[in-house]
């Protein structure tokens, strides 16, 4: 049996908001989201914007980029060079340390993030 | 049934060290400390720096709660009076009468003070705790004049500490014919006393003091040739006395001289009290240094938890640093020819004095004294300790490594396993690089925590320092030269590759030779690289920016970040003052001077720094770069127009040099100096580039850095004039900024520059690669595109629109950057 999830969608912001490559925080409510044009990939993706490592809200000023033979897609927190897979949210070397991520859907030039 | 109960006598660095390594072998005692002190242990080796500003609490070994939190009672400020061997008691002065199981005497030295006439006089004192240094200090307020009895090496720290203190005229007091006789030559002597003379003390050799005079204080010295010398202060260093007298009254062996006679388990004549330290004689020898010190603390602690381990006397070499001076002796270095082979190497221009004792067969080393330069005391005292076989030519090992710091590390690899590296805690080189490979130990502290190397005396820092790059490097992980994953090329070839084919961003630079997606390593340096080359505005291409550079500004912890306007060679007017002072006030800043002569504002929020920054630059201020891999600043002294000694005016050069190399792009952050006069007040040495004014024109030093590891800039080029001086600054910047590796100083450039200084020398001044002229032009085309980064982002609202914490709310801040109040101002909170 399957088990369906409610994804809610929510608008987060606008394409050109967020800049070819980089990131970009969005508020909701008193929640903080990350969001990433992966423009090279044709890809986004949406993660929480505190790093685990310090408390600090600063996902969004990372810089993006790949690791490894698959090419996994990352972002490294500004602060301390802690590294995140974008898809799985897990740290690169440092399995403890893990955000959560959100799927991400870009329609008419809106990108809107899924929370479950 | 009970624990056994130990006291211990003494609560000195040897009684201190002497719980630590109980406690490390068993918790089966009660520990009971006695001290005569009011303070617990402290480190008696640094006293000295007691009056260059560190606390009694700086100095302390442990914290008074360690006692506690281990279990052990503590009683200072109370001397053990008398020792009942037949009831196993110790009565204290305060009336404390306690059982003992076992009795550790740990009660060290006093000065010797010789009898001489009128000794007792006021302004007569001895060098030997903190609250000696408290009464020293006291009276040296009111002297002038100060003398040390005894040129020893307790004599010259002394001295120093006079110095330290302000007292302009410090005389040396020795008997012996030279100075520090256990441990160096006449020639070394000569040597070191040419330098301390230089750096103002008197010395005075041969002298006999034959009586102190002065009616209630001490006026003057007479000394037995009849002479006379008038001083205000003088303090004792005239050897030291082993505390025996407790041991004496309970009726233990002593020696005639002195000193509590042990055996090699550091048991005394009664089996169940050991001593330790500089109160315990043996076979017939006081060992009065910090190593064997807490050997014997180890033993006795060994010994009580039945583990064998025994004493068989103690290797003397010593190496510090005397009023700047090293000096350095180890082994055996008073054997003489025709027992063995000596090498001398003596420059009375420098003053360095090094001499080498080595078999007759030429195969080892036997051991040497250093003065004046003691950079390969541990080296060569590794060679003497695992008789390693010498090389070829000896005499490199006093005339240096010309072969730079790569071989000395190879060298040092070279040692056996079992070579002890501190002597102090007994850790050998195996344990070090196991704490490496296995341990995961990459740093100094961690490896202080992990094996305590390094945590006694100190002496033994870069060598552990050596052992952790080199077990590193040969486990593999050493930083390989290409620039990460997605890049097989190192950072000079990459430079060429995008200079050659004109790629102006990163995609395309990483389309043509590199591959995926790019990471937080190649980023910042293909965006170093293209600003280096084209000088565009770098927010072009923010997404490759390293976090600073990103948003122009210092990221600070709560994600607020610090602001840093230019402030060319520190110089500054009053309303340039006030806007600071204005704009801190209304964006709730902290400000504080920082170490590059200029003002850094924290605490601003992504979305203030555009308004931030427009209203610096109405005022006429600049980007400070303190964000970027590019120039910060160049500091400067006041200079010849203000300053009575200063040749030049080295304010208007260090600005027009800040000018000149302002927003420039390079491997790593660049800084310099400019001083009017060789005294040096802008610290110009200590920078990448310095520049000192001398009689004839300028002296230009380059390759320098503060930081972790600090280092002098060496000199390039003598007595040159302004423009051949800039000439030169841009050839070896540019040529810097062309070859070094990814986040390396010109300090480490220079490091591992095959050929070092000469081959720069050769490339900047003689021009040996027919590269000046390209050099010079290619810093010119980066002169002439200077532009603010912040100008361009505040007149931009394409570019302003990124200054915000959210996207779709850009007008509200992070509730999460907090604030704490501190000094009337604020402070980020605590992670």
């Amino acid at each position: 049996m399957e088990t369906a999830i409610e994804i809610k969608w929510i608008l987060a912001c606008y394409v050109d908001d967020v800049p070819e490559n980089g990131g970009s925080c969005v508020k909701h409510g008193d929640e903080q989201i990350a969001i990433f044009n992966f423009t090279r990939r044709g890809e986004w993706y949406a993660t929480q914007n505190l790093c685990p490592h310090k408390q600090q809200m600063a996902i969004s000023r990372g810089m993006i980029g790949s690791t490894g033979e698959s090419c996994e897609p990352k972002v490294a927190c500004p602060f301390h060079k802690k590294a995140f897979s974008l898809l799985t949210g897990e740290c690169i070397g440092e399995e403890e340390l893990v955000i959560k991520t959100y799927p991400v859907k870009v329609a008419d030039g809106k990108v809107f993030v899924g929370l479950a | 049934m009970s624990k056994p109960t130990i006291i211990v006598v003494g609560n000195g660095m040897v009684g201190y060290k002497f719980c630590e390594k109980l406690l490390a072998r068993s918790t089966q005692f009660q520990i009971i400390v006695f001290g005569e002190e009011p303070r617990h242990a402290y480190d008696r080796v640094h006293l000295s720096e007691y009056f260059n500003g560190k606390t009694a609490d700086d100095l302390s070994l442990s914290t008074l709660s360690w006692y506690a939190d281990n279990g052990i009672a503590l009683h200072l400020d109370d001397p053990i009076q008398e020792i009942n061997r037949t009831e196993k008691t110790i009565h204290s002065l305060k009336g404390v009468t306690l059982k003992y199981d076992y009795l550790v005497l740990a009660t060290g030295s006093s000065a010797f003070v010789p009898d001489i006439p009128g000794i007792e006089k006021e302004g007569v004192f001895v060098y030997r705790t903190i609250e000696d240094l408290e009464l020293i200090k006291a009276c040296a307020a009111n002297a002038k004049s100060g003398a040390v009895m005894g040129g020893g090496l307790l004599g010259l720290e002394a001295a120093k500490a006079l110095i330290d203190l302000g007292i302009t005229e410090t005389h040396v007091i020795e008997f012996a014919p030279r100075l520090m006789p256990r441990q160096i030559d006449s020639a070394g002597s000569n040597m070191l006393q040419m330098k301390l003379s230089q750096l103002g003390l008197h010395i005075h050799l041969n002298k006999s003091t034959a009586a102190i005079v002065g009616d209630k204080k001490i006026q003057s010295l007479k000394f037995n040739d009849d002479s006379q010398l008038a001083v205000d202060m003088l303090v004792i260093s005239a050897g030291i006395r082993p505390r025996d007298e407790l041991a004496k009254l309970a009726g233990l062996h002593v020696g005639t001289r002195g000193g509590i006679v042990v055996n090699e388990k550091m048991q005394t004549s009664d089996e169940h009290i050991y001593a330790i330290g500089e109160c315990a004689l043996y076979e017939g020898m006081i060992y009065g240094l910090i190593a064997p010190g807490y050997e014997m603390a180890d033993i006795a602690a060994a010994h009580l938890t039945a583990a064998d381990k025994s004493f068989y006397g103690y290797d003397m070499s010593t190496k510090l640093k005397l009023i700047g001076v090293d000096v350095a002796s180890f082994g055996d270095a008073f054997i003489t020819e025709p027992d063995c082979r000596t090498i001398l190497f003596e420059d009375t221009h420098k003053g360095i004095y090094k001499r080498i004792n080595i078999t007759n067969d030429g195969k080892n080393l036997l051991g040497g004294i250093l003065i004046g330069d003691a950079e390969a005391y541990n080296m060569l005292l590794q060679t003497v300790n695992n008789k390693i076989v010498l090389p070829p030519d000896p005499e490199d090992l006093i005339l240096g490594s010309r072969g730079g710091a790569a071989s000395e590390g190879a060298g040092v690899m070279n040692l056996p396993d079992d070579a002890l590296i501190c002597s102090c805690e007994a850790v050998t080189k195996g344990a070090i690089c196991s704490a490496v490979a296995d341990g995961g130990v990459v740093s100094i502290d961690g490896m202080k925590k992990c094996t305590k190397a390094g945590t006694g005396c100190g002496g033994c820092v870069p060598l552990v320092k050596d052992l952790i790059a080199g077990t590193l490097k040969a486990n593999g992980q050493y930083v390989k030269n290409v620039i990460c994953e997605h890049f097989d090329y190192s950072r000079q070839e990459l430079f060429d590759l995008v200079k050659i084919n004109k790629l102006k961003n990163y995609d395309l630079v990483l389309d043509h030779y590199g591959k995926g997606d790019g990471c937080e390593t190649c980023k910042p340096v293909v965006a170093s690289i293209l600003s280096s080359l084209w000088n565009d505005v770098i927010v072009k291409q923010e997404v490759i920016q390293d976090s600073n550079d990103r948003f122009l500004a210092n990221i600070q912890k709560g994600g607020t970040y610090s602001v840093v306007p230019r402030i060319p060679g520190g110089e500054i007017t009053p309303d340039k003052l006030i806007v600071i002072g204005q704009v801190a006030k209304r964006y709730g800043l902290y400000t504080k001077i920082t170490g590059g002569q200029r003002i850094d504002l924290f605490g601003a929020h992504l979305s203030d720094l555009p308004l931030i920054w427009e209203e610096l630059i109405d005022a006429g201020f600049e980007s400070g770069h303190a964000y970027g891999k590019a120039l910060r600043t160049v500091k400067s002294c006041v200079g010849s127009t203000w300053c009575r000694f200063g040749l030049h005016d080295s304010v208007t050069f260090a600005i027009e040099i800040e000018d000149r190399y302002k927003g420039i792009r390079a491997p790593h952050k660049l800084k310099g100096g400019v001083s009017g006069c060789v005294r040096e007040c802008a610290e110009a040495q200590s920078k990448d580039f310095g520049i000192i004014a001398t009689e004839k024109g300028w002296n230009l030093y380059v390759c320098g850095n503060g930081g972790s590891k600090p280092q002098h800039a060496l000199l390039l080029a003598t007595d040159i004039d302004k423009e051949t001086l800039v000439k030169y600054l841009d050839r070896f910047l540019m040529f810097y900024i062309k070859t070094a590796d990814p986040l390396t100083r010109t300090a480490t450039w220079l490091n591992k520059l095959d050929g070092g200084m000469s081959y720069l020398k050769n490339v900047i001044v003689n021009d040996s690669l027919g590269l000046a002229e390209q050099l010079e032009e290619e810093m010119q085309a980066l002169v002439n595109t200077y532009h603010c980064e912040w100008k361009e982002v505040v007149e931009n609202p394409a570019m302003r629109k990124r200054f915000a914490h959210f996207i779709n709310a850009p007008e509200e801040k992070d509730p999460t950057a907090q604030f704490e109040p501190m000094r009337e101002q604020v402070k980020a909170k605590g992670w």
